[in-house]
């Protein structure tokens, strides 16, 4: 697959204005992927010009890529692929988009999502599904599907994604990329659609973690802008020490997951005992309670911050309505997919009197015992390891009827993301029937450095 | 089982500000009762004595400099996103 420094070669021998032209007609020919709801043409070809004259520069100058459309970026509109915002044109840019911009690379579109970002296989997207980028009956995975398939079609050497409850790391299985979900507060969420605010980050999709490295150290660091980033700590780690004490989560392991992803899994642990680091199973009995806390909290959160969507100051407002309160419920009926309403709904009925102490804080309490079950493993290994999905893409379809199977899908990603973890999907090869599957590699607070560093080295082997 | 009526969902509709169709009423009322079924699981946990975890940053009571932040956005552009303003007002139709 192509890599950042492939493009650059081919910026060198030909020129920006040629990339950027054959990225642009790469994600025509890839159409019916449905991975992009929007090019952003003129705008791309422009800047593509301004680097050929020498007026844009930086490490990643004349670079394609292409964002989730819930991150605020210029030249189409951000949809948040909702009949909501369809219109909506972002009057200033993600930051992340912005340190991208400044260091030369090109946004040149937009990618398909759940809407909102609520789901697991971007059918949820009111503008239709993203196809996988390995069998087109299949899914993309979500709610970065489009963000994915369009980094695995090759179309552009990297994309950025948002991941709440797994919406990076489970499409990045399902396409075969690698899929980064830095420490909570590592990159700044400014501009992005928020989703739930504890748990949402910023991350990115490539076809090597060296890319992803180069990346991350462009769009981290602290942003007066996002009041939760953390101070600058993420600098690539060059090499990683052998003998690392890794656990393998025997609870992501049992007998529901498909055997093709069990062996991809084990097959990962025995390269890693091959370099010379200490493998051994380990136990992480909350992790059978973080779906059901993770249904709480996020659906509380997302209640209250998608009630800015309200036909006043932006996006969709319904016609005809005659007092404020049918203004809002016919704007928001009209506005939003059933599944957002579904998170709305239950947000509110977590949060509300008589069942705010049996639901919210019973999950944020159980919560605080999730984290102390990865601090207590934090002590005794440096890493963890296990599968990123239950199984490989399922087909298109299969889950839409069943909100709870669907859920099942981020059985394995949301533990980190309820505790701020790092936790990254890395290609390990294919499922029989030749779908693409992921291993997630799991570690402390502020570890991506070193849990890229393992990656990287891995991926050699 | 958590049982959920009817009138349950029009009511959370209301709390949710979502006017909703006859037949997603139905449809929400079987999925709303069957994911509450399953969050119920977090009675079983025992979580006396432990305190809630809020965020997970540590963060607390981060300070910027107090000086105007140049966002680069106008105030004619971002009323110009509204679907209608009339004098850098937002029009809204009435209240009661």
């Amino acid at each position: 697959m192509t890599t950042i420094s492939d493009i650059q070669k081919q910026i060198k021998s030909s020129s920006a204005r040629e990339v950027i032209e054959n990225a642009l007609k790469l994600a025509r020919d890839n159409d019916d992927y449905h991975a992009l709801l929007n090019l952003t043409e003129e705008r791309a070809l422009k800047r593509a010009d301004a680097v050929d004259e020498g007026k844009i520069t930086g490490k990643l100058a004349g670079v394609p890529f292409v964002v989730k459309d819930n991150f605020l970026a210029f030249g189409a509109p951000t949809t948040a692929a909702s009949k909501m915002l369809e219109k909506f044109d972002a009057p200033l840019q993600a930051t992340a988009v912005e340190k991208l911009e400044a260091e030369g690379a090109i946004c040149i579109g937009k990618a398909n999502l759940d809407a909102f970002a609520h789901g697991g296989s971007t059918e949820n997207s009111a503008f239709g599904p993203t196809k996988n980028a390995y069998d087109k009956t299949r899914v993309a995975g979500g709610s970065s599907g489009g963000s994915a398939a369009i980094t695995a079609l090759d179309v552009v050497p990297f994309a950025l994604g948002s991941d709440t409850g797994g919406s990076i790391r489970e499409p990045a299985s399902f396409n075969g990329v690698v899929g980064v979900k830095p420490t909570y507060g590592m990159v700044s969420r400014y501009g992005v659609v928020a989703m739930a605010s504890s748990t949402d980050v910023i991350g990115t999709f490539t076809t090597n973690v060296a890319d992803a490295e180069m990346v991350l150290q462009i769009i981290s660091g602290r942003d007066v802008r996002d009041m939760t980033t953390l101070p600058d700590f993420f600098e690539v780690q060059s090499d990683i020490k052998p003998g690392l004490r890794i656990g393998l989560v025997k609870d992501f392991m049992t007998g529901d997951v498909d055997a093709d992803v069990k062996a991809r899994v084990n097959e990962y642990v025995e390269k890693l005992r091959a370099n010379g680091h200490i493998v051994e199973e380990v136990s992480l009995p909350m992790a059978e309670y973080s779906l059901a806390i993770y249904y709480i909290i996020v659906p509380a959160e997302l209640s209250s911050n998608l009630a800015r969507y309200d036909g006043i100051r932006y996006g969709h407002r319904a016609d005809g309505a005659t007092t404020l309160a049918e203004l809002y419920g016919r704007t928001r009926d009209e506005g939003f997919v059933t599944e957002n309403k579904r998170r709305i709904m239950i947000g509110s009925y977590v949060l509300s009197s008589g069942f705010f102490d049996a639901y919210y804080l019973q999950a944020q309490k159980a919560r605080t015992l999730l984290i102390n079950e990865f601090n207590d493993l934090f002590r005794s290994y440096d890493m963890l390891i296990g599968p990123v999905a239950p199984t490989p893409a399922f087909k298109l379809g299969e889950n839409t009827a069943d909100p709870i199977k669907m859920y099942m899908c981020d059985i394995m990603t949301v533990a980190t993301s309820l505790s701020g973890l790092p936790a990254i999907s890395v290609p390990a090869g294919n499922s029989e029937s030749g779908l693409p599957i992921g291993v997630q590699l799991m570690g402390p607070y502020r570890s991506d450095a070193s849990l890229l560093a393992l990656a990287r080295e891995m991926e050699t082997k | 089982m958590t049982q959920i009526t009817r009138d349950d969902v029009l009511h959370l509709a209301q709390l949710s500000s979502l006017e909703l169709s006859d037949s997603e009423i139905t449809g929400l009322q079987a999925d709303l009762g069957n994911i509450l079924t399953y969050i119920n699981k977090l009675s079983e946990l025992d979580t006396k004595n432990v305190e809630p975890t809020y965020q997970v940053t540590g963060l607390q009571n981060v300070w910027r400099d107090d000086t105007v932040i140049n966002y680069g956005v106008t105030r004619e552009e971002l009323l110009a996103r509204s679907p209608e303003s009339v004098d850098f007002q937002v029009k809204v139709p009435k209240v009661l």
